[in-house]
């Protein structure tokens, strides 16, 4: 066993209606990769901030190299030798690499004035350290991709000689193959004794690199184990606190009858998308998958007239329609659940009520005066349909969990009772347990007979859910499979840019 | 209910306007006991008169702030519908239909700001500045930069009384209303917030993004010709450069009371609080005799000490 670098006892930290974490232990080893995982809400991220100086515990105590410590600063602990790595990278896009790197602390000649050369100079071998040697340290932040991005953070915090390093999420947003390198990366610092803290939801990255995982449950330690001796299915059942033998199953259509709820014709964006064909039934799931930046997203918003109004046809229900900005979709019965759900989802300072009823309000012809008691009515009835925590529908949704607002956002469009709903990346980023909830919502939708358009970009959730999966690769469809027998193999071929297009 | 009043208590205390409603409630406390004269009928009425134009404004330019915007140029609209209110009252049209052409006046030049800053996208900031501009000049034009007589009872609305009551505070309270029941009650003051918290969600939603937004600017200008026609009527003259600096006063009340620069939070009843506040401070000082200069500077202190305030609180409860 190696010595122990930090250990973290009965922490609680509270929030305004919120316990975040309650009586919380971590201990992590010198030179350990350790992971922390749990369902969204779980109280990683907070925990992780409380280790970095960004938030202060409402008890507990922090054991640094075996003294009590405290960061009322994440300077703090920036100085005692624990660096943060955020989900949402904090580099200054318009500064250079050498300058993020030294911010704060910018070298000094002998004249007292900054010393670029030997910043740049010293820039140079921490890149180098990382197998970026190619890459200038004068290059500004905003021309480096994620990935990049990511190892001039880690840069840094090599640079600051820190002893622990956490990151939230590093893999989230790169590649396989830049995750792979990511994970040699981790395994040099490992080698160098620096201790590796991160959150991840993806189980195949935390059992091919993580020495020890600690599980969280609703802000609350679970246990620790030994990454050799326990599997992804004692982790994902101690995560959830129930056993998950089986994934969800759902019965498949083959055939569909009668005219399609939607039905699209030649829809091209230049540009974006070209020649784009599908026909979507009642009761039918359609999946819609690809790469990122195969143009999936830009086609839905396109169709429900958010941006880029397409060339082509758009018939529902065999009749032609002139879609010109979303309220007209609305109107016509189609529904937008967008991905990302901060950033074009949620209300951040509005209530619960307010985010849901949103769109229902929109829908009604000559609505001025809002009918409160119907509303509330409405949202209510919702909020325990869809078993959405929540205090009550007066909370502000930012305090909601994310698999709870994106339940909220879910709730806002079956309001207003759609015939078509498109789910763009319905399950990003929540938890196993909300992620089974919003299947069976799918499944109970289709059974009424609302068609579904399901963009993911999980595999195995398109072939779960989808009667029939569509392939999208550059803008273009490139290839329809059916949805009881496609493998992720057949799925990922068509994926790939620049390959011949199987069928029309 | 034993439960509950504590926890309404601590709402209402939670709320950011609460801060300054205290310390209008202090002011107005200390200064009745300082001052026989504070509580008069007299000195009531006048300090509401006097911020009837600003509240009146300030309710637009809340709306405008919670969409994220901003109208730099409501003190020199204010002041071109008041000189228009003169022109078109020189040409012996009825009251009723002068008021109507300048609060039409008012519609159109603030959905020239709205237009500008969704249509062709340029930030509220140059919009309103050039506006602010334009109007001002556009006054001093019509007038040849000299005061005009209004000869009109359309003067009534800013000069006239209703009882003890001048009748321009009966319109501010009527707006006052008006505004706090758009805000809260009805379907566009909700998707002002919408607009204000996200306004791609809010496309996605179905909210008409661009309407809200020129909406809140045509309701503004409209106020501004309200304001202007009462400052017009309380003097019987319009002068070019009547409402100058006023955007100031009407920006401060905004953020007084509780609305956020960033958008998506406020409230009207904030709002009004805060234009209150403002003018019990320059109350204070006429009724204390002390330096007018000195208010100036005291109303500086106490914007940023508001919004220091609830800076603080913010920052605690986020830690």
């Amino acid at each position: 066993m190696s010595e122990t670098v930090i250990e973290l006892k009965g922490i609680k930290k509270e929030f305004p209606g919120v316990l975040a974490l309650d009586k919380v232990q971590l201990k992590v080893g010198k030179g350990e990769v350790h992971a922390l995982v749990g369902e969204n809400g779980a109280g990683k991220s907070t925990l992780m901030n409380i280790l970095s100086g960004t938030y202060q515990p409402n008890e507990g105590e922090i054991l640094y190299k075996g003294a009590s410590v405290r960061f009322p600063e994440p300077r703090d602990a920036q100085d005692a030798g624990i660096a943060m790595i955020h989900q949402e990278l904090s580099l200054s896009p318009s500064l250079s690499i050498y300058e993020n790197i030294f911010v704060g602390r910018l070298l000094k000649n002998r004249f007292g004035l900054t010393d670029i050369a030997a910043m740049i100079r010293d820039s140079s071998v921490f890149l180098e350290e990382l197998g970026m040697g190619t890459l200038d340290p004068k290059t500004l932040i905003s021309d480096l991709s994620v990935s990049q991005q990511q190892l001039v953070e880690i840069a840094k915090a090599v640079s600051l000689n820190s002893d622990i390093i956490i990151m939230d999420e590093p893999t989230s947003s790169l590649t396989r193959k830049e995750s792979l390198y990511l994970f040699k990366i981790i395994e040099g610092l490992k080698a160098k004794g620096v201790s590796v803290l991160f959150i991840s939801h993806r189980m195949d990255e935390i059992f091919s690199i993580s020495d020890k995982i600690t599980v969280l449950r609703d802000g609350r330690y679970i246990d620790t184990l030994d990454t050799g001796i326990t599997n992804e299915k004692e982790i994902v059942s101690l995560m959830v606190g129930r056993s998950l033998d089986k994934q969800f199953h759902r019965e498949k259509k083959k055939e569909f009858s009668g005219n399609p709820l939607l039905e699209v014709k030649d829809l091209s964006v230049p540009g974006l998308f070209e020649n784009v064909n599908f026909k979507l039934y009642s009761g039918m799931i359609l999946g819609l998958t690809g790469l990122v930046g195969a143009g999936r997203s830009e086609l839905v918003q396109s169709i429900f007239g958010a941006d880029n109004l397409p060339d082509g046809e758009i018939l529902i229900q065999g009749d032609p329609a002139q879609i010109k900005n979303v309220k007209d979709s609305v109107g016509l019965g189609l529904g937008l659940i967008p991905e990302g759900r901060k950033t074009q989802g949620i209300f951040r300072e509005m209530s619960v009520r307010e985010n849901i009823s949103m769109t229902v309000l929109q829908k009604e012809p000559g609505q001025f005066l809002i009918d409160r008691a119907r509303e509330s009515e409405d949202v209510e009835e919702y909020i325990r349909k869809l078993r959405i925590k929540t205090p009550g529908p007066e909370q502000k949704i930012k305090f909601l969990s994310g698999g709870n607002q994106q339940k909220a956002i879910l709730a806002r469009w079956l309001l207003s009772s759609p015939r078509i709903l498109i789910l763009d990346e319905p399950t990003h980023g929540i938890d196993v347990g909300a992620k089974a909830e919003i299947y069976q919502l799918m499944e109970d939708l289709t059974r009424e007979g609302i068609g579904i358009l399901l963009i993911s970009s999980e595999l195995p959730e398109i072939i779960t859910m989808s009667d029939e999966i569509l392939v999208m690769s550059e803008g273009r469809i490139n290839g329809s499979l059916p949805g009881d027998s496609a493998s992720q193999d057949e799925i990922m071929q068509l994926s790939i840019p620049g390959k011949e297009r199987s069928k029309a | 209910m034993d439960q509950k009043n504590p926890g309404i208590l601590k709402k209402l205390l939670a709320r950011r306007e609460a801060s300054v409603l205290i310390a209008l409630i202090v002011l107005c406390v200390a200064l009745s006991l300082m001052s026989p004269y504070f509580l008069k009928q007299r000195n009531i009425f006048s300090v509401l008169r006097q911020i009837s134009a600003i509240a009146i404004m300030a309710v637009g330019q809340a709306l405008i702030i919670i969409t994220g915007g901003i109208d730099l140029s409501v003190g020199s609209m204010l002041g071109l519908m008041g000189v228009l209110t003169a022109v078109f009252s020189t040409w012996h049209l009825p009251p009723v239909l002068v008021f109507l052409i300048v609060i039409f006046c008012g519609i159109l030049m603030g959905s020239i700001n709205g237009l500008l800053v969704t249509k062709v996208n340029i930030t509220p900031f140059i919009v309103t500045i050039g506006m602010m501009n334009i109007a001002r000049g556009l006054s001093l034009l019509i007038t040849g930069g000299m005061p005009i007589h209004i000869d009109s009872s359309i003067n009534f609305l800013g000069g006239g009384y209703l009882g003890p009551i001048p009748f321009s505070v009966i319109i501010m309270a009527l707006i006052a209303v008006l505004g706090i029941l758009f805000a809260s009650r009805t379907l566009p003051g909700r998707n002002v917030y919408a607009v204000g918290n996200n306004d791609r969600a809010a496309e996605l939603s179905g909210v008409r993004v661009h309407r809200v937004k020129i909406m809140v600017y045509a309701i503004t200008g409209a106020l501004c010709a309200l304001a202007g026609i009462i400052i017009g009527g309380t003097l019987n003259s319009a002068d070019p450069n009547s409402g100058k600096g006023y955007e100031m006063d009407v920006i401060a009340a905004v953020i007084l009371g509780g609305t956020s620069l960033s958008g998506g939070e406020g409230t009207i009843q904030g709002v009004l609080i805060g234009a209150a506040l403002m003018g019990v401070l320059r109350n204070a000082f006429v009724l204390l005799g002390i330096s007018a200069y000195l208010q100036i500077v005291t109303i500086g202190v106490v914007i940023i000490g508001a919004v220091a305030i609830d800076s603080f609180k913010t920052m605690q409860s986020s830690r």
